[in-house]
């Protein structure tokens, strides 16, 4: 099968890899890169486990091509916290018990960050709608939502 | 491990029982680094194993020819039924789940063979070139199909008390009706996956996403024909279960362990979405048909139930689950006479399974929807009938027996209602929705408060058992392994504060390790809410063993009473003397003192005769009461759910932090599977809904807009449980039963409560727009 060459950055590093026409960038996430942080729930585009973001677009990376990452620069989970250091909306999540399973958690973060990075100062109306396209089956959603509204207080304040 | 002078000088450890915790993993999981099964780093020649399943509901198999699959380049394993080398099975007890079928197919998803390759999209695309003969024969799909031809699994199962019939009749008031309530698809947002490992000999590693490592590793061991103990099943962890890999992770494993033995390469199962959807069980459908007979105050006399569920295509916990439903058909309320004749449909679709609540959420609706015609009937609040036919309050002194003959001695339902009526304003806002319906056209609102009493414990009591492994380590760290397993609901870290409690040490001294049937064997699946009431026990019973070694020890060497030592916050007081905890055990270590010790449990009091089914099947039971407000717009169906009070009885909540969410996460899932959650299989018994696309689970967007939940804060278990606290798992699922009710209060105000609203569940728009109108249609 034929195999290109693609690079892009991931968490701010250059990468390079050789990858498969019909590969997500979800399969090269998880299985070239092994950065499992990311997570399948439906491969159909419809949990938002799978979410990453693109030149700081919130993505499907399910409903991607890995060919379709070249010259991009991939936001993932593993990206979120500096060294030891979490990132406030982990810090948050973990302050509110936003999680039980955590298996949607990772897709949450990423959703979330990429919402206050556009909206640093939204309505719990705005989160949760742009929460809507990520799925969690544990919690019922509450604490996530403070986590996210409580997050950007503190992001606004520092 | 090193204390530090702070440590030693606590008044209280840090992380000890009752105290709210994070999850064990918590930080793992924001990070990303939480390992679930299919994120294991896997041997280069592993292989990808999709097993192909049947397209047709019924049918018998002339003939299967896999030798094109077999041929196709890059294949390296075909397997079907006549590659077992042990026994075709894979069900929990009934042995009628076939890992590959073989002379016929009984659900559309059923499984035929599997192909192994590099990459699942290979052996996904060689499964099509298989040549199968199938003869298809008529489905039985639905509930209605299977009673019409009394397609049943067993013969009906009944639980009857006094004469229902005699009282009904001789009762001021009767009623009857019925009730459909839809099924619901667990969507664990991680699918089923299993890897296997082969090992030296007949040895086999198997890392599975099941809430039942035994029952997976005796599964492979039958299957592959060796003895139990050359399996070893480890599971650290799931991305949500829900009682969905109770039973269902047993076809992953076996299969995944049948292409590791045949190919002596690593495998692995892993179901994507839709396979995972077509493949596996769900939460059992049921229809209910009621009658009742109650007096002029609304006191029910007697009641009889018919409970009518869709099995699917074999047993798998079917007749457990239909005696929970006959065991929960009184939910909190004393009823003097009833039976309850359950009839378990056997039907061309998915095994169904256990879900949280197993049966029990479905007998409770059953009950509920009496209450409300009965309250209907005599023109009174629903909350007045409920409390009229409460079991007495624990304090009462007269206590009642329910309908199989357990009495309710701690009741404290009447506790939660008060509490709960007087902060959620009930009264007020009852009267003020009553105001806005009679002055909105359109938009009409409903509220409901309904109760919950859920018994803890297995009905079958031999899985009341749980053992557990605990070892100090020379530096005073501590190893804690128990049967139990952790799907997200927080059991790791109750039993670690459990422990940390046993010694009184931080709890950053405790380490929890996988779940392992090679550390703790025999269990029972982690499942009925159970797991933190025993695996608790159990790891309290090996702390005890160890502390009162080093007690026995340490009066010894210092030559003091065995009376005259305490466990203190990280230290150890011998007579009048401190030592540190990491001391102490040093000193026993050198000493020769075993300092590991394995902990039992099995919940006492309990007994059942399932031939009368009476007896005493649970330990306790759980309370709760929910009120739900809702609004219905009833020219197009559409509802909200607009705010929900909660109080629930969690005892002393071993976590509170933990309990919360348990709170949440249930009373939300309840209210997808009422309201809009919908399985849909055509008329071929083939399911339509086999995606988030067209299956719709609650998202953010949907929660109420006002949850206000409370832990009842006076809960004690009356019953010698760990640390006095109650299970949590599933009896909050049922509190979503008020979000059903107050849309049928909603529906019934388009006639002013004088014509029944019959609203089935899940009660999405359209089920609510055909309601009103039927209501409108039949107003006097
Ligand atoms: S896996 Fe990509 S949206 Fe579900
Ligand atoms: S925490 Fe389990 S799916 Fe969200």
């Amino acid at each position: 099968m034929a195999k290109h060459h693609v690079s892009f950055t991931i968490n701010g590093d250059p990468t390079e890899i050789l990858c498969e026409t019909h590969a997500t960038l979800l399969d090269v996430l998880r299985d070239e890169l092994e950065l499992t942080g990311t997570k399948e729930g439906c491969s159909t585009g419809d949990c938002g486990a799978c979410s990453v973001t693109v030149d700081g677009r919130l993505v499907c990376s399910c409903l991607m091509l890995g060919v379709e990452a070249n010259g991009k620069a991939i936001g993932t989970v593993e990206g979120l916290a500096k060294g030891d250091k979490l990132h406030v909306l982990q810090e948050k999540f973990l302050e509110h018990h936003a999680l039980q399973c955590g298996i949607c958690t990772p897709g949450f973060l990423v959703a979330s960050k990429a919402l206050l990075e556009k909206n640093p100062d939204p309505t719990e109306t705005e989160v949760r709608y742009w929460l809507a396209g990520n799925l969690c089956r544990c919690t019922g959603y509450d604490k996530i939502v403070r986590a996210v509204m409580d997050a950007a207080t503190v992001m606004r304040g520092a | 491990m090193h204390a530090t002078v702070d440590q030693l000088q606590k008044a209280r450890i840090d992380g000890g029982v009752h105290e709210p915790r994070a999850h064990d993993s918590s930080i793992r999981h924001v990070t990303g680094e939480a390992v679930y099964t299919g994120d294991i780093k896997l041997p280069a020649d592993a292989v990808a194993v999709f097993i192909a399943t049947s397209p047709h509901a019924h049918a018998a198999i002339r003939s299967i020819d896999l030798e094109a699959v077999r041929r196709q380049p890059g294949i390296i394993a075909v397997l079907g039924a006549g590659d077992i080398p042990g026994i075709n099975d894979c069900s929990p007890f009934a042995g009628d789940d076939p890992i590959f079928a073989e002379a016929k197919v009984e659900y559309a998803g059923q499984s035929l063979f599997a192909v192994a390759a590099a990459t699942l999209a290979e052996a996904r695309a060689a499964a099509t070139l298989a040549v199968i003969d199938f003869a298809p024969q008529p489905a039985i799909v639905t509930i209605a199909q299977a009673m019409a031809t009394q397609s049943y699994l067993s013969p009906p199962r009944t639980l009857i008390h006094g004469d229902p019939e005699a009282a009904i009749a001789t009762a001021a008031h009767r009623l009857t009706g019925r009730i459909e309530i839809g099924g619901q698809e667990h969507f664990y947002l991680e699918g089923q996956v299993a890897i296997a490992m082969p090992g030296e000999g007949d040895e086999m590693l198997i890392h599975s996403s099941t809430q039942h490592p035994t029952e997976v590793q005796h599964k492979v061991a039958d299957a592959l024909g060796v003895p139990f103990h050359a399996v070893t099943v480890e599971v650290r962890r799931m991305g949500g279960a829900f009682g969905g890999k109770e039973t269902h992770g047993n076809l992953p494993a076996t299969v995944a362990a049948l292409v590791a033995r045949q190919t002596g390469r690593a495998a692995i199962v892993r179901y994507d979405r839709d396979d995972d959807m077509h493949i596996t069980g769900k939460r059992h459908d049921f229809r209910i048909d009621y009658t009742a007979g109650f007096d002029d105050t609304g006191r029910i006399l007697g009641v009889t139930f018919d409970h009518a569920s869709r099995c699917g295509m074999s047993f798998d916990l079917s007749a457990a689950i239909s005696d929970r439903a006959l065991c929960h058909a009184d939910n909190a309320y004393f009823i003097p006479a009833m039976r309850v004749t359950s009839y378990l449909c056997k039907t061309n679709t998915a095994s169904n399974t256990a879900f949280r609540g197993f049966g029990g959420p479905q007998g409770m609706i059953g009950i509920e929807r009496v209450i409300e015609e009965i309250a209907r009937h005599l023109r009174v609040d629903p909350v007045t009938v409920r409390r009229a036919n409460f079991y007495p309050h624990k304090d009462s002194g007269g206590h009642r027996a329910t309908p199989y003959r357990m009495l309710v001695e701690d009741c404290i339902i009447q506790d939660l209602f008060d509490e709960l009526e007087a902060s959620s304003d009930y009264a007020p806002r009852r009267a003020e929705i009553i105001a806005f319906n009679a002055k909105s056209a359109v938009l009409k609102r409903g509220i409901a408060m309904t109760p919950v009493k859920f018994g803890i414990s297995f009905n079958n009591i031999m899985l009341n058992q749980a053992g557990a492994l605990v070892h100090v380590y020379a530096d005073g760290s501590i190893g804690l392994n128990h049967g139990g397993t952790e799907m997200g609901q927080g059991l790791f870290i109750k039993v670690a504060q459990v422990v940390a409690e046993a010694f009184q040490v931080d709890l950053d001294r405790v380490k929890i390790t996988a779940t392992t049937t090679g550390k703790v064997p025999n269990t029972s699946a982690t499942a009925a809410s159970s797991g933190s009431d025993l695996n608790g026990m159990a790891a309290l019973d090996a702390a005890n063993k160890i502390k009162a070694r080093l007690a026995a020890y340490l009066a010894n060497a210092h030559n003091v009473a065995a009376a005259a030592i305490t466990f203190e916050p990280n230290r150890i007081l011998v007579g009048g003397r401190e030592i540190a905890f990491d001391d102490a055990i040093a000193e026993a270590h050198r000493a020769r003192v075993s300092l590991s010790a394995t902990g039992f449990y099995a919940t006492p009091k309990l007994h059942w005769d399932e031939g009368t089914r009476t007896g005493r099947p649970f330990y306790y039971f759980c309370f709760g009461a929910a009120v739900s407000e809702v609004a219905i717009d009833t020219l197009t169906g559409e509802n909200r759910i607009l705010r929900v009070d909660i109080v629930h009885d969690c005892g002393r909540s071993l976590n509170p932090a933990i309990d919360l969410g348990q709170i949440e996460g249930g009373f939300v899932q309840g209210a997808g599977w009422l309201t809009m959650e919908e399985l849909v299989w055509d008329d071929r018994g083939r399911l339509k809904t086999h995606a988030p696309a067209t299956y719709k689970i609650p998202c953010a967007s949907d929660r109420p807009v006002d949850l206000r939940i409370k832990i009842h804060d006076r809960g004690r278990n009356i019953e010698d449980t760990i640390y006095r606290s109650k299970a949590v798992g599933e009896p909050p699922l049922m509190l979503a039963i008020s979000a059903h009710a107050a849309l049928s209060d909603a529906v019934a105000s388009v006639a002013g409560g004088r014509v029944a609203p019959d609203l089935d569940a899940p009660a999405t728009p359209e089920r609510i727009l055909m309601a009103v109108e039927r209501v409108k249609a039949n107003a006097p």
